[in-house]
């Protein structure tokens, strides 16, 4: 790998252990991905932020960082955490877990990092541009900035995404590079009708089943023209493929930045074909096809925008809610609910907007939670593995019917 | 002593027997951090301790969170002295690094056996003759050397 002088100099300790300890992580990942040389960043967000996730072996090293002097160069924003700033004691978590949550969020902060706190930096931040290089580890994060922003990211981790803010650059191989946006895995869309967001989570559960940590094309797909249900509609698609296989970027062609031409689409020249035309295999291994009672209704994964917010209120009035639900955003978004009187609405329905966390992140045993009924599919793939207790994908029809009933019937 | 071909993820001095994986290892939720001891149900090396070894494995799975696992092994004290892998990936690399261990890739894991002794030093792997008995396999393997095969 070739470095400049004042990334050699960086390297070798002339601005501090903090920053030295950064270039050794960037320039060992960019020896064992090839890359020829670092490229700036424009910022960075940073995962492994909830506590349940990281526990005391990430806090201590992050406090050993930030001991060492290391301060961020570019802006960087946290994921969300395990608790709702203003709300966590209402929700039932312990003292015990706050604080450490607290810490984590303080010991980054003295690194300079933002406690932004959502998953979905692209809804209330500028930026990026198409072609910017990022530094991001929300995988959801990465495929939408990938994919619908056309800006550069790799799926990085926790620890690498930091490296790369306090270093403010990355080593410039895979999704940085041209070659590596290539589609290797080219999917043909035979599912008619596409109406419901968790259609999409489902159809991004296949693909990213069958793509691994290929890029994928997606042909025939058509979106909602609604554009707050449109943007929805690739975030639920995006984080199911990020969570079902390692997927980083997915083209459309016809419709995503650099899938336009359909005359020049972004194809590796030895690309698999598949076809997609049964979405039922994924409602079926995410439970979606079972029945039980449901504690939670969970809608919010990712973190909804303001756009979103305004499809689920119309989607709940009338309806009365006897089951917890829960809708989970950023503080940006919630400021917003508030100042619009959104957010006495959804509290006089029973329904609560989070903000800072994440039912896949929280403490959900603390909270008393054994099933959770969503229509994201992200979510339905994390909800089982990391807390042990059943989960249901349906349409949000479906969710918002299970939270007047309690139960889900398929 | 051989010396065996590798790519070097993490440098530095470290000596140590061999603990081979044939199977991935996730240090996330499947190695305790307070004392090394590999928990994964049906693991191969379920029980035994990676604490001072020189690790060899294929290469790493699951969460990220790994990295920060191995930074708690050397914390308290209980860190493998090696990691040789066939590929090494992000969560390993970044754990070497935090955490300091003498790191190597691009191994050929068919020549290595449990209780091999290895000296890494200079960015260089050499596999010595094991100290301790040899286990059935180990006598067949230099068997076989002696005799030319």
């Amino acid at each position: 790998m070739n470095l400049t002088g004042e990334e050699r100099a960086l390297l070798d300790g002339a601005d501090g252990p903090g920053i030295a300890r950064a270039m050794e992580i960037l320039v060992a990942l960019g020896q064992v991905f090839d890359a020829p040389r670092m490229v700036p960043v424009l910022n960075a967000q940073i995962s492994g932020i909830s506590f349940k996730n990281i526990g005391q072996s990430g806090l201590d090293f992050l406090a050993d960082w930030a001991d060492l002097g290391a301060r961020v160069q570019v802006p960087a924003y946290m994921n969300p955490g395990g608790v709702d700033r203003e709300l966590w004691e209402d929700l039932g978590i312990s003292q015990e877990f706050a604080d450490k949550q607290f810490r984590v969020v303080s010991t980054l902060e003295r690194m300079g990092v933002t406690p932004f706190l959502s998953c979905t930096p692209y809804h209330g931040l500028t930026g990026p541009e198409p072609g910017q290089h990022l530094a991001w580890s929300e995988s959801s994060a990465v495929i939408y900035a990938n994919s619908v922003l056309g800006a550069r990211t790799n799926r990085e981790g926790g620890p690498s995404a930091l490296a790369a803010a306090i270093a403010g650059r990355t080593p410039a191989y895979g999704l940085h590079t041209d070659a590596g946006r290539l589609a290797c895995l080219r999917a043909r869309v035979k599912v008619k009708n596409l109406r419901d967001i968790s259609q999409f989570g489902a159809l991004g559960y296949l693909a990213g089943q069958r793509a691994g940590s290929r890029v994928v094309l997606f042909e025939n797909l058509a979106l909602p023209g609604n554009q707050a249900k449109r943007t929805w509609a690739l975030k639920s698609l995006g984080s199911a493929m990020a969570a079902a296989g390692a997927v980083g970027l997915f083209h459309i062609a016809g419709m995503t930045p650099e899938a336009r031409d359909p005359n020049h689409l972004p194809l590796a020249p030895d690309a698999e074909y598949i076809e997609i035309d049964d979405l039922e295999p994924a409602y079926a291994a995410l439970g979606g096809r079972s029945a039980g009672e449901v504690d939670l209704v969970f809608i919010g994964c990712p973190h909804l925008s303001r756009g979103e917010l305004q499809l689920l209120i119309e989607a709940l009035r009338g309806r009365v809610v006897k089951t917890r639900l829960f809708l989970t955003s950023s503080q940006i978004v919630r400021a917003w609910a508030r100042e619009t009187g959104a957010l006495d609405e959804l509290f006089e329905m029973g329904v609560r907007l989070l903000a800072d966390t994440c039912v896949v992140v929280a403490p959900l045993a603390e909270m008393n939670i054994r099933s959770v009924a969503t229509n994201s599919a992200k979510a339905a793939v994390y909800i089982p593995s990391h807390h042990g207790i059943p989960v249901f994908l349906g349409t949000l029809d479906q969710c918002l019917t299970a939270a007047e009933t309690g139960q889900w019937t398929s | 002593m051989d010396e065996l071909n590798c790519r070097a993820i993490r440098q530095g001095s470290a000596a140590g027997d061999v603990l081979k994986s044939p199977v991935a290892i996730g240090f996330f939720g499947h190695v305790d951090p307070a004392t090394g001891t590999v928990l994964e149900p049906g693991h191969p090396l379920l029980g035994q301790s990676i604490a001072g070894r020189v690790l060899a494995f294929p290469h790493a799975k699951g969460s990220t969170v790994g990295s920060y696992v191995l930074y708690a092994l050397r914390k308290n004290g209980v860190a493998p002295a090696a990691m040789l892998l066939e590929e090494c990936e992000t969560i390993v690399a970044v754990g070497a690094i935090i955490a300091d261990i003498p790191t190597f890739d691009h191994i050929d894991l068919s020549k290595l056996a449990d209780g091999d002794r290895v000296i890494v030093a200079g960015g260089r792997v050499l596999r010595d003759e094991p100290l301790a008995t040899p286990k059935l396999a180990s006598v067949e393997h230099r068997e076989a050397q002696i005799s030319g095969i």
